[in-house]
């Protein structure tokens, strides 16, 4: 799309760069730019590029800490890495995939009452919402764990009610108890993430201008057809840049899998600590990393091409 | 239940958050790219081939213009007055001498803490810090790698208290590099409302009995969970070998296996512990003591077969500042005196000979508990992991990883 428009834009340029006179004043006006993109710049080149690129090297070196670690342009580890912990990168991508579907299922009725419904309570239910982020994301999981525990009223309910028997029916627990499975994880990630989801989402819809569904119903269409052709393509760019906050962390998480999971729900950012924290084997880390970021990139890239709103994120 | 949620929740999260060995996970762990390049691509020169430990650097010492010892310590690991939240000894020692000490509590995990000075140390840099307590196989491994200084046992006078058992270990004869701060055991703590009523006293049970099945946890301290089953298996963990290591680690890995395993956990054990959606675990002594003030019902097992038994050592890092007032710190705690004062309120084991006739007579309740000053038979059954080489640790804690994380 945006090259579509590019074209027009350029030949204007020319045109005003007519007068000797204003050539200094637009020089300045040409650089303030570029003067103000420099903070950014080099944030993102101290904290972004600089450690890609070590981060790189790091996964292509052999050795030990007490040897210390040598460059050898060693790929082996790329194969190492994947083919020891596939299992884990996988379900990783999974849990988050799901968390992110929960999360927006959750998220966007919510988001739509705030939005265009919730009138003068609007900033308190903002502020609510945001809530959570006042106590540490460690408190908050540690939190669903006392919530989730075997003693506790939810899951005494989910036992009476036979949830619990769905749940493992679906392969979701192991046991009926809610602790320590899969399902207390995925809980633990959608609920963890569902702000980042919301803001989003409320951002957009906040936007919608309610007289376009109007005009919809007046064109004769059904509440649910105006959302599909109103509502929903108006909201997309917070759907996208919602299912991105949600998506990416989720998948590089591990406190959730770690408080609340048992020892088949590791995801990769549990691997990748260890690794480098208790193993020291930081190539091997470095590589998992690496190896993560050029998955969920790829995810990305695919799933903004397909929503196709690459101009939009 | 519920309605004990909220006082259980915040006592709970109090320990699990800022008691000993807490994993601070969120810190370290969340800047995953950012630490992972931090610490850079050197090592320590690779010229240590295996033979001779490399020599920590000494900075010159500011002790006598400078009256200040950086200290850093594992949270709740030292007495706190209840009402000032002052830590009385520390205090008494500075009006004692005139030195300031600043106390950090920012030692929550050994792999965490060296991940965060190991850069610095590495590049021959100062740390900042004069002072800090590390467990045993971690001394080993600063000592192996050079980073820590000798100790400069003039300064310490008192060193002599040291417990006969603690004086020759392994990873430091003769106690040149550090002294002991605290120690504790390693064994099997219950919650009788989980297991039915039914004792846990084996590691055979703890890892076989379908009735714990889903509900146990153990250690991500290598060295204490498998330590615990080569010690059930009759093995040494003094000296034991890579195929009873490989046999322990297949025990592990059945047990694993059959769904008896719920997880792996750094001290956050305590609070399902307490709640009882742990029904029985690996755990720390001086945890369970405090557990067990607010569940009196808690079970404790210190296996038949053997525990481990740990410390927590003072270190001199190299080009420490301060060493000598550091090593005046030292020599300050080695009074029983002042000991008994510390262990009386952290519940955990003292080093320091004479220790338990003070406490006797000044805490009799925390005396009489074998946890606390284990008696002779106790103490018979408490081993110490060995040093392990870097090629061993290496070999061990990737299969230890393999195992905790798949």
């Amino acid at each position: 799309m945006a090259s579509v428009h590019a074209p027009q834009v350029e030949p204007q340029a020319p045109a005003l760069s007519t007068g000797s006179a204003t050539t200094p004043a637009r020089r300045r006006r040409n650089v303030v730019p570029y003067v103000l993109l420099l903070p950014g710049m080099l944030w993102l080149v101290v904290f972004f590029v600089v450690p890609m690129i070590t981060l790189a090297s790091q996964s292509l070196q052999e050795g030990s800490v007490d040897q210390g670690y040598v460059f050898t342009g060693n790929v082996g580890v790329y194969g190492e890495a994947l083919s020891q912990y596939w299992e884990q990168l996988v379900r990783s991508i999974g849990y988050a995939a799901s968390a992110t579907v929960l999360a927006l299922l959750f998220g966007y009725p919510l988001a739509y009452f705030i939005a265009q419904k919730a009138g003068r309570w609007k900033n308190i239910l903002l502020v609510l919402v945001i809530a959570p982020f006042f106590t540490s994301f460690l408190i908050r999981t540690l939190a669903r764990q006392t919530i989730l525990s075997d003693g506790g009223w939810v899951a005494t309910a989910a036992k009476t009610t036979h949830v619990t028997d769905l749940l493992q029916l679906l392969r979701l627990t192991e046991n009926d108890r809610l602790m320590a499975s899969k399902f207390a994880v995925i809980c633990g990630l959608t609920y963890n993430f569902l702000p980042f989801m919301i803001l989003p989402l409320y951002a957009s819809l906040e936007r919608l201008d309610g007289r376009l569904v109007e005009a919809a119903g007046d064109l004769y269409a059904s509440p649910r057809e105006a959302f599909r052709h109103v509502t929903w393509p108006l909201s997309l760019p917070g759907v996208v840049a919602g299912t991105l906050l949600t998506f990416i962390p989720a998948a590089g998480d591990f406190i959730n899998s770690k408080l609340l999971g048992n020892t088949n729900t590791v995801m990769i950012g549990q691997v990748i600590d260890a690794q480098f924290l208790r193993v020291l084997n930081y190539p091997l880390a470095a590589a998992l990393s690496f190896v993560l970021l050029v998955l969920i990139v790829t995810l990305v890239a695919v799933y903004v091409r397909r929503a196709g709103t690459e101009e939009l994120v | 239940m519920n309605d004990q949620i909220p006082p259980t929740l915040t006592a709970a999260l109090a320990r699990g958050l800022v008691s000993r060995r807490t994993l601070m996970m969120g810190a370290v762990g969340m800047t995953g790219v950012a630490a992972l390049s931090a610490c850079g691509s050197k090592g320590r020169s690779p010229s240590a081939t295996g033979s001779a430990a490399p020599t920590a650097k000494a900075a010159d010492d500011m002790s006598a213009s400078e009256k200040v010892i950086n200290w850093s310590n594992w949270p709740e690991y030292i007495d706190v007055d209840d009402k000032t939240q002052k830590h009385p000894t520390l205090d008494a020692f500075t009006s004692k001498t005139g030195i300031k000490v600043n106390y950090t509590e920012d030692y929550n995990d050994n792999d965490e803490f060296y991940a965060k000075v190991r850069p610095l140390l590495a590049a021959g840099n100062d740390t900042g810090r004069d002072v800090w307590c590390s467990t045993d196989w971690m001394v080993a491994r600063l000592i192996r790698q050079g980073y820590v200084q000798k100790l400069d046992l003039s300064n310490i006078p008192n060193a002599g208290n040291v417990e006969d058992s603690l004086k020759n270990v392994e990873f430091d004869p003769g106690r040149l590099y550090s002294l002991p701060w605290q120690s504790g055991f390693a064994g099997i703590a219950y919650n009788p409302k989980s297991t039915g009523g039914k004792k846990v006293e084996s590691v055979d049970q703890l890892l076989t009995d379908p009735s714990l099945k889903g509900k146990v946890t153990l250690l991500t301290e290598m060295r204490d969970t498998v330590g615990l089953v080569l010690l059930a298996m009759g093995k040494k963990i003094e000296s034991f070998t890579d195929a009873d290591f490989n046999a322990a680690m297949d025990e592990l890995k059945k047990a694993k296996d059959a769904g008896q395993i719920k997880g792996f956990t750094g001290n956050e054990y305590t609070k399902p512990l307490a709640s009882g959606d742990t029904a029985a675990c690996f755990a720390w002594t001086g945890d369970v003591v405090q557990l067990q003030a607010d569940n009196p019902n808690l079970g404790y097992t210190l296996p038949t077969t053997g525990c481990t038994l740990w410390s927590d050592n003072f270190v001199i890092p190299a080009l420490a500042r301060h060493k000598k007032n550091a090593e005046m710190l030292i020599n300050y705690y080695y009074d029983p005196e002042v000991m008994a004062q510390v262990v009386d309120y952290v519940n955990y084991i003292s080093p320091v000979k004479g220790t338990k006739a003070i406490l006797t007579k000044t805490d009799p309740a925390v005396a009489k508990n074998p946890l606390i000053l284990p008696d002779a038979a106790t103490l018979q059954k408490a081993h110490v992991f060995r040093g392990l080489s870097a090629d061993e640790e290496t070999r061990y804690n990737a299969a230890f990883a393999e195992l905790t994380a798949s």
